[in-house]
């Protein structure tokens, strides 16, 4: 057993209140019944006892928890509660899952990003779950005079093995809530669980299936108006005048306006990203009459000025240029191709790789590419805002529903406790929720209207508003001596307008002379975290050069990565080394003999590839059989190290998507620029892998390590890109080094 | 502005809205029906598929002055209590992941289905290409369909 603390970062989480009614309102009646039957699940409690933030139980045993991270297809919403269950020793049918609110009082971290909400809502999650069994136990104690010690549970049950008494969970709320929160608790053993390690259906599953209003374009209100924006056409463009009369003569529509976003001089942090903020809004009562209306404004645009901003970015500040000009992709490859050959940062040296080089026998040197993504969450950019001299009520899609509290409350005039954040159901985020712009503008709509709104984006609007995924450049180097060593490694990558270097990464620590170096491009294009920043592109670049290095050294690719990490594990050189070379050898394993790696299969060709970034490491092969000079995908394998599994079904689902997301991202999609005008603005010139392409087959193999759990919602999707490339090579005979790899983008849009 | 009565799901319900207005909207704004979705506004993405009798068509280009008397199913009266083979077997491979995309997804299986009662992998394939699922649940809804074709 395991004692923890309960006191847990800088907050003490864990509270005990008894709801209003009072805890020792239980009536005998509710007392006859111990266990509560599937009947009794139908009719909701008369009465909740709320034992902490986390998790509230009803006198019939019926318990809620709170599921405290937004949820955007990651599945958090049934795995948190599953970990919170699995130390309430609670059964799961009696569980139902709720959104919590945004409560930094009570929760840590209510943020989707970077894999992490399971990582870091491990420890949290368990304790609230044991502290309230504890607090179970203790006002069981105490009703039956017997030892704490002597009190044992079982799916919702406690029992007391020498008298023989028992009492379900919800007989013992009321009492439970009003024991003191212990100071330690005990947490159980991975042998004891129940729940987490089996597969449980999505909570909201049956809601989704039948059309229940659960996201934030699906949320409404008494008296709410609909608001559509019409920004820039181009970037670096701004608006300098616009006429509205026709629009505001339009049936349905209230007003017609122009708002700044943001205010001049108002601090903005990371995720106040934003690319047009000047904004013409049109305010109506549905939204057909809106996208009409919106259709009838004409704006005149001018050109911006070159301006820079320093914004906070989690303890340091983060300098953004944003140039004058109106952009294009040729230019921008241009521009790339130009760094990539002149100086650049050294951010990691070891050994000398300049005399490496110049000694070498053989130099394999190659450079790729990838352009600007949007990320195209399905449901377009939304929010509900409800502002009045008091308080604002926000509702919508936000996978950072914390720092836009603050955002919020500086940009409305209102103090941090009067912004109320209630988070939907989003469809899809991929990092561009991070960036809540759109919030603000519905707060600032509904503070000018004085009414509630509902902000609407168009997939125009959503695609063309930037906070694109950068677009990047790297150039990889191999020195070899006259055997065919490997005695020099060299990377030197930037993007427009960031770099997606991580100079720590394997295979630095394999390699004795090493040289990582980086570059920017200056843009006024708006670019933001998008599924796997950075990894999504070098990760695809770097297995791609590595399965060409192998292939020029003479050795199996599988066998020179478990080579190269050999020596990182045995002899590594330098001291950041930020992966654990036994674990990355592990995945190769485990993929190299679950897919008979090395057999001849008739008419398949293979690519392999392996990364590791969000904590979690991941091996994966691609099989493509050529039809009619045409790829077909017809089975991906992965292997996956992220510790623990809290939950088979969604983990295997969200690795298969993350699969599915990097070959179509890699395979199809860009967004390019003419005169700073995005090309692609709707899903017909916009490419996202479709049903026909998917992989025929995925099969996911977790690694049965036991250890902490990490994150899934990422780390699938940067390798497959180079295992993809280098299936391709073996099924076309042609390295692929410039994405989309299946479509030109010249001919989209 | 001008009247029309809509059958939809069983029921007939009448809106006065401009004649252009697409069902979608209809749907969403006047009758409270959000289960059908607004993805792209072009019948590119397939997140707004309805059954207009008993075909697959996409909601947000479809004018509501040429519905007529044909009857329109939504997700939300596919079935009665949610356990339309399509639906319980979206369920039984616990499909979703976002799950926006899916009342479009099942629609389109639905149909697929009623006209083909068993699709090969590539009539399903192609019979679903129009519906975009952006968090990649494609090889889990071939399955559902497949399973949904055997429990039909």
């Amino acid at each position: 057993m395991t004692l923890v603390k309960i006191s847990h970062g800088r907050r003490t989480f864990i509270k005990s209140s008894a709801l209003a009614g009072g805890g020792m309102m239980i009536g005998f009646s509710w007392l006859a019944s111990c266990k509560p039957t599937p009947e009794q699940l139908l009719t909701m409690p008369k009465e909740w006892f709320k034992i902490n933030g986390f998790l509230k139980i009803g006198e019939n045993g019926v318990v809620t928890i709170m599921s405290p991270n937004p949820e955007i297809g990651q599945n958090v919403k049934t795995s948190m509660p599953m970990i919170v269950a699995e130390e309430l020793d609670v059964d799961w049918k009696y569980v139902i899952v709720e959104q919590a609110p945004l409560d930094t009082s009570i929760f840590n971290r209510q943020l989707a990003g970077g894999s992490q909400s399971i990582r870091h809502g491990w420890e949290g999650l368990r304790m609230a779950g044991a502290t309230a069994r504890q607090m179970l136990k203790e006002a069981a104690a105490k009703a039956w005079g017997v030892p704490v010690s002597e009190i044992t549970t079982e799916a919702s049950m406690i029992h007391h093995k020498n008298s023989g008494k028992s009492a379900g969970y919800g007989e013992m709320a009321s009492a439970a809530a009003n024991i003191e929160v212990p100071k330690e608790v005990k947490l159980k053993e991975i042998s004891e669980y129940k729940i987490i390690g089996t597969s449980r259906n999505n909570v909201d599953g049956q809601k989704i299936v039948t059309g229940k209003p659960l996201f934030g374009l699906d949320y409404k209100k008494e008296g709410m108006l609909v608001a559509m924006i019409v920004h820039p056409p181009a970037f670096g463009l701004k608006l300098k005048s616009f006429d509205d009369a026709t629009a505001k003569a339009m049936p349905g529509i209230k007003d017609v306006f122009k708002i700044d976003v943001y205010k001049e001089g108002d601090e903005t942090q990371w995720c106040d990203t934003i690319s047009f903020n000047e904004l013409v809004v049109v305010v109506g009562s549905t939204t057909w009459e809106v996208m009409n209306a919106k259709k009838a404004i004409t704006c005149e645009w001018e050109q911006i000025k070159s301006k820079e901003i320093e914004v906070p970015f989690f303890g340091k500040t983060k300098k953004i240029s944003t140039p004058s000009g109106l952009e294009n992709t040729d230019d921008h490859l241009a521009q790339m191709i130009a760094a990539s050959k002149s100086s650049a940062t050294v951010v990691r040296k070891d050994g000398d790789p300049e005399a490496a080089f110049k000694k070498a026998t053989t130099i394999l040197e190659r450079s790729y590419t990838a352009p600007f993504l949007a990320h195209s969450t399905l449901e377009p950019m939304n929010f509900f805002a409800h502002v009045t001299a008091e308080k604002a009520e926000l509702v919508g899609p936000i996978q950072t529903p914390e720092f836009m509290e603050k955002s919020a409350s500086t940009r409305l005039g209102l103090p941090l406790d009067k912004i109320d954040i209630q988070m939907t159901r989003m469809g899809g985020g991929f990092g561009r929720r991070l960036y809540g712009h759109f919030l603000i503008e519905a707060a600032v709509i509904s503070q000018k209207m004085n009414a509630p709104v509902k902000l609407i984006y168009t997939r125009e609007d959503d695609m063309t508003t930037g906070i694109y995924r950068p677009a990047y450049h790297a150039t990889y180097r191999a020195a070899l001596d006259e055997n065919k060593n490997l005695i020099a490694f060299h990377v030197k990558t930037g993007g427009v307008p960031e770099s997606s270097l991580s100079a720590n990464r394997f295979p630095a620590g394999a390699v004795d002379n090493y040289l990582a170096e980086e570059w920017t491009v200056v843009s006024n294009v708006s670019v933001g975290a998008f599924r796997a920043p950075g990894s999504n592109f070098i990760a695809g670049a770097e297995q791609s050069f590595l399965d060409e290095l192998a292939e020029t050294m003479g050795k199996d690719p599988i066998d020179l990565r478990l080579e190269l990490l050999e020596k990182a594990k045995t002899s590594p050189v330098g001291k950041d080394n930020d992966y654990e070379a036994e674990r990355y050898a592990g995945v190769l394993q485990l993929i190299k003999e679950k897919s008979g790696w090395g057999k001849d299969l008739a008419g398949l060709h293979r690519g392999v590839a392996a990364y590791f970034c969000h904590n979690t490491y991941v091996a994966q092969i691609v099989e493509i059989e050529m039809k009619d000079n045409a790829p077909i995908i017809k089975k991906v394998t992965a292997a996956v190290d992220c510790g623990l599994v809290i939950n088979p079904v969604a983990a295997t689902n969200l690795a298969e998507g993350g699969i599915i997301d990097g070959i179509g991202h890699g395979s199809y999609s860009a967004i390019t620029l003419k005169d700073g005008v995005p090309q692609q603005n709707n899903f017909n010139t916009y490419r996202l892998i479709r049903h026909r392409e998917a992989p025929k087959e995925i099969e996911v193999h977790f690694v049965d390590n036991k250890k902490d759990p990490t994150g899934l919602g990422e780390p699938l999707n940067p390798p497959v890109i180079g295992a993809l490339a280098n299936a391709l090579y073996k099924a076309t005979g042609k390295r692929y080094y410039d994405q989309p790899f299946l479509v030109d983008p010249k001919l989209m849009g | 502005m001008a009247t029309f009565n809509l059958k939809i799901n069983g029921t007939t319900k009448t809106v006065d809205v401009d004649p252009t207005t697409p069902l979608l909207w209809v749907l969403r704004d006047h009758l409270d029906m959000v289960g059908t979705k607004f993805g792209c506004g072009i019948a590119s993405c397939g997140a707004c598929t309805i059954h207009l009798d008993d075909t697959a068509m996409r909601a947000c280009v479809l004018p509501i002055s040429a519905v007529g008397d044909q009857k329109i199913t939504t997700i939300e009266g596919l079935s009665e209590s949610g356990d339309h083979p399509v639906q319980k077997a979206w369920l039984e491979h616990d499909v979703p992941q976002c799950g926006y995309c899916q009342a479009g997804q099942i629609m389109t299986a639905a149909a697929l289905l009623k006209e083909n009662a068993n699709p090969s992998d590539e009539e399903i394939e192609s019979a679903m290409n129009g519906n975009l699922c952006r968090c990649g649940t494609y090889t889990r809804i071939k399955a559902a369909v497949k399973t949904a074709a055997k429990n039909m």
